[in-house]
């Protein structure tokens, strides 16, 4: 299950997302770290210093692209520029999976840019999986889908969401981002057992996992990736290891970010279930 | 409720504009209670309504949009200041919403909408549109393509008047009315010095920068938006300059735009040669010319 064909079967370790504030500490420190991960829209362009830094970084580190506007969930056609530019970027970094969110955000052309929640219905799971087959086939890497942090759900809904998540993936054939804190965060909004999610999840199709910070209002939860790991995440993060064993795992930090060194020991802590599960497999 | 049907009638919600006090509007965009509305397809749980949790979406996008025009245009927002910017901005994303998979693109509709409604700029009409038109060839000139250079010797004599030279696709050419050059890195350098500052000094700097933008006099300038070393660079340049580099753009043969752009030339005669040999010796180190 660590390296799968969801992954083209590769075996990372613990990454943390590509950032701006971070490009001096990494290119001059050069520090060690497994893997990065790239917002492919950042670097979705024609030339000048976002592309340069990429190549630099490139040189010395392995890289995987993680996007944030295909709406694999939107009831329309991929945006050709779109998928064009991504394939490009794709050749370039070389990754060896792409992923996604398992959202919608664009209607009748109109972008949002915001990952808005899905209806888990049949007839989306259907739509979603042939727009997910559609992308996979044109950029030739494989494909995983991630489910996102939700503040609302629908009454045509006719599944929890991780039947709908199964169902997609199974009628996709395509991989899972599973993001852990996501989860946590559904379901404190959605008032649902976190671990009912993570143990329904086909294991074998994890490609990679999330781990991230969030904040917490008196009436709901907002996904921010603007904090520390908090433990009830770390124990859906032990969970998940435990049924799909050493897997790649990248922390997310997006606002307010702290030092290269301070978001990088916070991934670090994921070592902890990680080695665990590596004795177990030895035992 | 069909999927397509779904996400017309939430995002119809979601990017109506948020009221004065940044909550989402009591009236839906059909004209009925949004109560109603949001009642009809989103589920209430224990803590929220439906309209609340449709409020969480409304608000994020009018964040997330105007932050970014933010981002984008300190420039423009120095001008109107930051209550005309927002109304602005707000009436912009209405007309204009993003039509693209990137918020890169969110301004690239921004020029020409405001010549066509040019009451939200209100009696800095001119001056709004020339900073917005610096603001966006910036972001153009940061991230444009760079083809291979051509070196200065391959723009030697014997290449002729026919001789058809192509600017790299990064720089960008302006004639402005103002001189918002000057202010733009103003306002930048203000931007720099306040990130760490406390609400005193900041308030302090913003109405130096009202008083720097209120003295702004009309002045004509050519400038050309470049990119040296990853970096954007506004280089002001002759109007001949601009007039033959605007013809090269445009395609035209170097013979015809050399004509054309000294037709009613202040430059004497007999320093033409001079000036245009100083010019393309300028243009070639910083490798504005392509061959594709």
């Amino acid at each position: 299950m660590p390296a799968n064909r969801f992954n083209g079967f590769t075996e990372y370790g613990i990454g943390i997302g590509l950032r701006a504030t971070h490009y001096n500490h990494i290119l001059t420190r050069k520090p060690v770290c497994d893997w990065f991960e790239i917002i492919s829209e950042n670097f979705m362009i024609d030339g000048g210093r976002p592309l340069r830094i990429l190549d630099e970084i490139l040189e010395q580190y392995k890289v995987v692209q993680h996007g944030v506007s295909m709406y694999f969930g939107s009831a329309e056609k991929p945006n050709g520029e779109h998928l064009r530019r991504l394939k490009e970027l794709v050749k370039r970094t070389k990754t060896p999976w792409v992923s996604d969110h398992l959202c919608w955000g664009s209607v009748d052309g109109r972008y949002t840019h915001d990952l808005l929640p899905m209806p888990y219905t049949f007839e989306a799971a259907k739509l979603t999986a042939q727009k997910v087959r559609e992308v996979r086939d044109f950029l030739e890497v494989p494909v995983a889908v991630e489910n996102v942090s939700s503040y609302a759900e629908f009454h045509v809904s006719e599944m929890t969401e991780w039947e709908f998540l199964n169902e997609v993936v199974e009628r996709a054939d395509c991989g899972i981002l599973l993001d852990v804190n996501n989860i946590y965060v559904s379901s404190q909004n959605h008032s649902f057992n976190p671990l009912d999610y993570v143990n329904s999840v086909p294991a074998e199709r994890v490609a990679q996992i999330h781990i991230a910070g969030h904040s917490k209002y008196r009436r709901y939860i907002l996904d921010t990736h603007d904090h520390p790991v908090i433990d009830p995440v770390w124990k859906l993060y032990e969970r998940a290891i435990q049924r799909v064993g050493h897997t790649a795992t990248l922390l997310e930090w997006d606002d307010s970010i702290p030092s290269f060194q301070e978001v990088h020991d916070e991934a670090l802590k994921a070592n902890k279930f990680l080695s665990s599960t590596l004795l177990a497999t030895a035992v | 409720m069909k999927l397509k049907a779904l996400q017309r009638t939430m995002a119809r919600a979601v990017m109506q504009p948020l009221t004065s006090a940044e909550r989402m509007q009591r009236t839906a965009p059909d004209g009925k209670p949004m109560r109603r509305y949001a009642e009809r397809f989103i589920k209430p749980n224990d803590r929220l309504t439906s309209f609340e949790r449709l409020e969480i979406y409304n608000r994020q996008y009018w964040f997330r949009l105007l932050s970014s025009m933010i981002d984008d245009f300190p420039g423009l927002r120095a001008v109107l200041g930051d209550r005309r910017f927002d109304v602005m901005c707000k009436a912009y994303l209405v007309d204009c919403p993003s039509r693209s998979f990137t918020l890169r693109n969110l301004g690239g509709q921004l020029e020409s909408w405001l010549r066509k409604h040019p009451r939200w700029a209100g009696p800095k009409h001119a001056l709004a549109l020339d900073i917005i038109r610096l603001e966006w060839a910036d972001i153009e000139a940061f991230d444009g393509a760079a083809e291979p250079a051509l070196r200065p010797e391959s723009l030697g004599v014997d290449a002729g008047a026919g001789l058809r030279l192509k600017l790299q696709p990064y720089v960008r050419l302006l004639d402005l009315k103002y001189p918002v050059d000057d202010l733009l890195l103003a306002v930048r350098k203000e931007d720099e010095d306040t990130d760490f500052a406390s609400n005193a000094f900041q308030e302090r700097h913003k109405r130096k920068r009202v008083q720097a933008v209120a003295k702004l006099k009309p002045g004509a300038i050519f400038l050309a938006v470049h990119r040296a070393d990853d970096s954007v660079y506004f280089r002001r340049i002759e109007r001949e300059e601009f007039a033959i580099l605007s013809a090269l753009r445009a395609d035209k043969p170097l013979g015809k735009a050399i004509v054309a752009a000294f037709r009613k030339s202040k430059v004497p005669v007999r320093e033409r040669a001079a000036a245009l040999e100083g010019w393309f010796q300028n243009w070639s180190t910083l490798g504005w010319f392509c061959s594709s």
